[in-house]
This record gives C-alpha cells, structure tokens and sequence, in this order.
C-alpha cells in the first residue's frame, strides 16, 4: 500500500472508518475539530451514521447506547471535554460495552489552553470516574502509530468489552505525516451483531432469551462479584497490552522516559548528548495503563539517572518511581501550558540532573 | 373455554418492585399491552432511568439498557443509529428527565429522534426519597422544601409539554393522567399514537403521564389518585400539544 500525505485528526477519523466504526458522537473541541468535520462527511458514505452531539455528557452516553446494541463505537474530544464524558465511561466499564475513545489533548486546568499538553496523564491513567474500573490507554508518538492504535483498538474494546483510550496531543492532530491507511473492514448490519456480541440488546426477536445491559448492582456480594469479574478482565489486560518500545538501554548514563510528542524531542535529544559524549537512552510507555514496568528492567548498569520528561508538572512521576523502585535516582525535565521544550533545552536540563547526582 | 382476559406477554411473570398505589406498573403494563398487541415485543429497544422505574428491565418483557442519570434520551439516540428499524423507547422520572437530564430530552427532541419518551410525572423524587423535583406544585411538601415549595424560592413548576410542544420537530407531545380507569385507557391511546408515529418515522413523540408517588407524598392510594386529579391536572392540563396531521 502506498502512503498518503494526511493531517492527523483525519488520519485518525479515516482509521476508525476503516476499523469498521458503525457511529462517531462528537462535540467540537480544538484541538480535534478536524475529526468531527471529516466523520460528518466521511463516516456516512462508509454506511455508518455521524452525529453532532449537544455535550461531551451527550456524546459518551449516546456511545453507551449505539454500543450496548451492539455497533461499533468511536468517540473523540480533548481533556475538559474528556472530564465531562467519566462519569459515562465509568458506567459503560461497569456495563461491560466496547467504545473506542480518543482524547487529542489541550492544556489545563479549566478550559486552559488549545496547545499541546500531556496534563490529562492522570486523568486517562485514573478516570475521573467512580469506582473500581480501568480503561487500557494507549499513546502514540506520531500519526501512523497513532492510527494503527486506532485500529486495532476497536478489538481490543471487543475482546474486553471496555472502552479504550487513545492519548494524543494536539500537536499530532495538527501536524501532517504520510501514512499508511490500513485496509477497510466494513460495518457489521445489525441483524449479525448477535453472531460476535449475544449479550448485545438488538430486541428479542434477533436472538435467544432477554438480553438486558446494566449496571445497578443494589445487593453488596453481588456487586463485589460483578466487580472481581472486571478485574479478572482487568489483569489478563494488564498482561496483555504492556507495550513500550527502548533505546540505548544497556548504555545509556540517563535514562529517559517520553510518551508521545515528548519521545520524539528525547530521541533528539539523544543524538544531540551523544555528540557531546553522553550516552543517553529512552523508554517509551506505548500503554500507560497497563504501565511497562518490566521496560526498566531492561536498564543497564550504567545508568546514573532516570528522567521523566512531559509536557505537565510531573505527573507521571509516580508511575516512574514505582517502576524504577528505588534503583536509580529520578529527576523531571517538563513544561506545561502548551508549552513544548526545545531538544537542546531537553539536553541542557539532563546535563543539569546528571551532574547533580555525580 | 374461552378466556376473556390475558396478562400481556409484554410484562414478565415477576411481582414488580413498586409500592402499593404506584402508577408506574400501569404505566409499564399500558406500554407493554400495545407493543404486544403491535407485534413488537421482539423487535423493541427500551432504555430505563435512574429512578424508582430503573428496576423496569425486570418486568418490561423486551430487550432494555439501564441509563446514567438523566441521559436516556443521549443512550436512545445512539441505539437509534445502530438499529434504524426497531422500536426504540425511554421510560423517565420528572427528576431524571426535567431536572439532570433537560438538556438531553431537549436535545433529542431538538433532532426530532425517531424514538418515543414515556415521561413519568410524580412531582417528586421518588427513589431518592421524596425530595423537591422541578415539577413539584407550589405548596407541595416535599423533604428539601418541607414547609411547601414556593416560588420565591424555586420558580414555578417546569411544563414539559408545554416546553417540548415549542420544539419543531416534537411531531407528538400529549399529557394523559393515570388517575381512573377511563384516563387509563385515554392514556394507552396516546401510546398506541406515539408509537404510531415513531414506525412511521415522523419524528420524536412524547407522553407525560401524571402518577401518584403515595409513599412520598404521605397520602394513602386513593387519596393520591384524588390529588393527582385535583391538583397536578389543574397545573398540568391533560390533552395534546401537537400531533401530525392524520393521527
Ligand atoms: C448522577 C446522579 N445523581 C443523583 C443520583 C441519585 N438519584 C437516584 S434516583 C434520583 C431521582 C429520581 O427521581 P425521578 O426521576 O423523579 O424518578 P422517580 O423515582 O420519582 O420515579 C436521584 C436524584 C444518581 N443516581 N446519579
Ligand atoms: S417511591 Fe413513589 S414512585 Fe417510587 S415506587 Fe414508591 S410510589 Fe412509586
Ligand atoms: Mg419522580
């Protein structure tokens, strides 16, 4: 297949359309306008419906409904939108539904800022929702990796019957990459969905028994079950989808770790160091939830330091530290507010921490 | 022999969970008969709300979803995109639908969604409790306005109806009143029409039933039925708001 020149937030629409996506809901945010517009015009000729959403509460309940009957879902916003729609993603894990969700990150707190940031870290990797529930969240670092995810998140949603989250930031919405386009998988008609999805509420006519999706749980050992049951699913995911990918590992003095727009400026960085005689590494987390612990293993003995780089104030620090486990020191290069460091003041600042633990 | 009376296939063979004097188990059991009578229990989407009635997937005997609060009309408009050819419906509470969950009915209404909204007006939270609704009557006692609402402190009661009538492309909006057995039986004709309209595909359809919440509002059955004639239909007029041309 050849490559096409194409703005991310399209990319990533067309990814969902070929994905199979029976349903987009969307409410216009910046920095992901671009995925609504195309999906208006696109999603229909591919036989799937778009529609408009009143609210981001508005669009992540209609995704529970067009999922709980069994279509494949894709919703998209950025982080205040993404805040609205928890309590709706919170309420489609306990009700066990597939929705692909793609958060194309801005700035925060509050309405903040329509720049790139990575300050929803801990709102994808914690919700924002009640109770005990987990999303698998997967961030990509360019265009291509991030319509691949896309893609291959609505099995990963199927197979679960969860939502997943795809972590982008503005800045790989906006900017253009060739790509590669994977191919068309076509829309499953509702009078099959039962064959792959019996649970799926399509009237009973369609299928054998009452199928009834739910989340009240009013009797307390009855939800406690309902809840070890999510977990089981919840471990074997956290098996399943650790993804990362390293650099310079059994080499490197510093040690970076950089999801998304932040690894590309590292691996820079890198090259930049190891002009001026410092070997420096990468860890990538792919998944954030589950968290590639076993990646710092892999961290030779050189190591001085190990430096959590974002675009926030830190925090995915604490997944760091825990992952890292008192072996080697941890520092923090950042910026927030849409604000994305230079790779020489990435290597400035790395210097800085290395000298202070020599 | 011939039997004169048959319960409908559409309720399942379940006590319901509502408290003596109720009126969502008529309100349920009007729904069910004529989706029974339309031949559509099997080819029927229904989403249930937070309130009393989310325990209606028990006794509604159809394919349904649960809901978050206040968003079923969200939930039927994304069932709607999957399954263009069935019958969808949501079943709410005056909490659930005019207070949280306004925007959303709106909003569908608004689209002119091809589903059909049975409202529930009980002027009262019922589940949580008895606490004021937006439909509250004025004077009404209610456990966060224990002295009676008033105005001053709480507007006037919210008319759905009357609201929803302003939206275009709201092409059924009628109010019945679950009150006797006459009513009853105007109340399932205004079932039968919304659901009508919904298979023909003319927009959204809309019926507000008037109920009795006597455990909330400390009045025995009959006393609740006799208030929900006296008072709430003289606040909310029962009759239709609109209705295509023909039904
Ligand atoms: C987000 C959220 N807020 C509040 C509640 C608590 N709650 C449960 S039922 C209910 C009121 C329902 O009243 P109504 O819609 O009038 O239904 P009724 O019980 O009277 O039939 C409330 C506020 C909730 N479950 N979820
Ligand atoms: S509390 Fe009111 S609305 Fe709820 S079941 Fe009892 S009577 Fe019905
Ligand atoms: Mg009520």
């Amino acid at each position: 297949m050849s490559k096409v020149l194409m703005k991310g937030n399209e990319a990533f629409a067309e990814a969902a359309i070929r994905a199979g996506c029976k349903c987009y809901f969307g409410y216009p945010i910046t920095p992901q306008n671009e995925i609504p517009e195309y999906m208006s015009h696109e999603l229909p000729k591919a036989g799937g419906a778009f529609l408009q959403a009143e609210s981001e509460l508005a669009a992540v309940n209609m995704a529970f409904g067009a999922a709980a009957s069994g279509g494949r879902v894709f919703i998209s916003t950025s982080s205040p939108g993404l805040a609205l729609m928890q309590e709706g993603l919170g309420f489609i894990c306990s009700a066990e539904c597939p929705v692909v969700v793609l958060n194309v990150s801005r700035g925060g707190p509050g309405v903040g800022g329509i720049q790139p940031g990575q300050a929803d870290y801990i709102q994808v990797t914690r919700g924002g929702y009640n109770g005990d529930a987990k999303i698998p969240v997967l961030a990509p670092a360019g265009i291509q990796e991030c319509v691949d995810l896309i893609y291959e998140a609505f099995d990963i949603a199927d197979k679960y019957r969860n939502p997943v989250l795809i972590f982008a930031d503005g800045m790989m919405g906006q900017m253009m990459e060739p790509v590669e386009l994977p191919p068309a998988r076509g829309i499953t008609p509702p009078e099959k969905i039962n064959e792959t999805k019996p649970w799926a509420i399509t009237g009973t006519a369609q299928h054998p028994g009452r199928n009834v999706v739910y989340s009240l749980r009013l009797e307390p050992d009855v939800l406690e079950k309902h809840v070890e049951h999510l977990f089981e699913k919840y471990d074997a995911a956290a098996k399943e989808l650790v993804r990362y990918k390293s650099m310079n590992l059994d080499e490197a003095e510093i040690v970076f770790v950089a999801f998304g727009t932040m690894s590309r400026l590292c691996a820079e960085a890198i090259e930049l160091l190891d002009a001026q005689g410092i070997k420096a590494g990468l860890i990538r987390p792919i998944s954030l939830w589950p968290y590639p612990d076993a990646a710092f293993d892999e961290i030779g003995p050189k190591c001085k330091v190990v430096i959590s780089t974002e675009l926030n104030m830190g925090q995915m620090l604490t997944d760091v530290k825990a992952a890292v486990a008192g072996r080697w020191p941890v520092g923090l290069i950042n910026r927030t507010g849409g604000i994305v460091p230079s790779s020489l003041e990435i290597v400035e600042r790395a210097k800085k921490l290395l000298e202070g633990v020599k | 022999m011939k039997s004169v009376f048959e319960i409908t296939k559409g309720m399942t063979p379940v006590d319901t969970s509502y408290c003596p004097g109720c009126s969502h188990g008529i309100a349920h059991r009007l729904i069910m008969e004529v989706l029974d009578e339309r031949g559509e229990l099997g080819n029927t989407i229904g989403v249930v709300p937070i309130g009393c009635s989310i325990n209606a997937h028990h006794f509604m005997n159809v394919d349904m979803c649960e809901s978050t609060h206040g968003r079923a009309p969200a939930i039927a408009s994304g069932i709607r995109r999957v399954h263009p050819d069935k019958v969808v419906f949501t079943y709410q509470g005056d909490g659930d639908l005019a207070s949280i969950g306004a925007g959303e009915i709106l909003h569908a209404a608004h689209r002119g969604e091809k589903f059909t909204t049975f409202f529930i007006n009980n002027a009262i939270y019922g589940m949580t409790g008895g606490q004021m609704a937006p439909t509250t009557l004025i004077g009404q006692r209610a456990t966060t306005c224990v002295d009676g609402r008033t105005v001053e402190q709480a507007g006037l009661p919210l008319k759905m109806c009357e609201i929803l009538a302003a939206v275009p492309c709201a092409v059924y909006v009628e109010r019945v009143m679950l009150n006797n057995p006459a009513n009853v039986r105007k109340a399932k004709k205004a079932v039968q029409t919304a659901l009508d309209i919904q298979k023909a595909g003319l927009g959204f359809t809309f019926v507000e039933f008037l109920s009795a919440c006597p455990t909330n509002w400390g009045l025995a059955p009959a006393d609740a039925l006799k208030w929900v004639e006296t008072e709430m239909a003289s606040y909310y007029p029962i009759g239709n708001f609109r209705k295509p041309e023909g039904y």
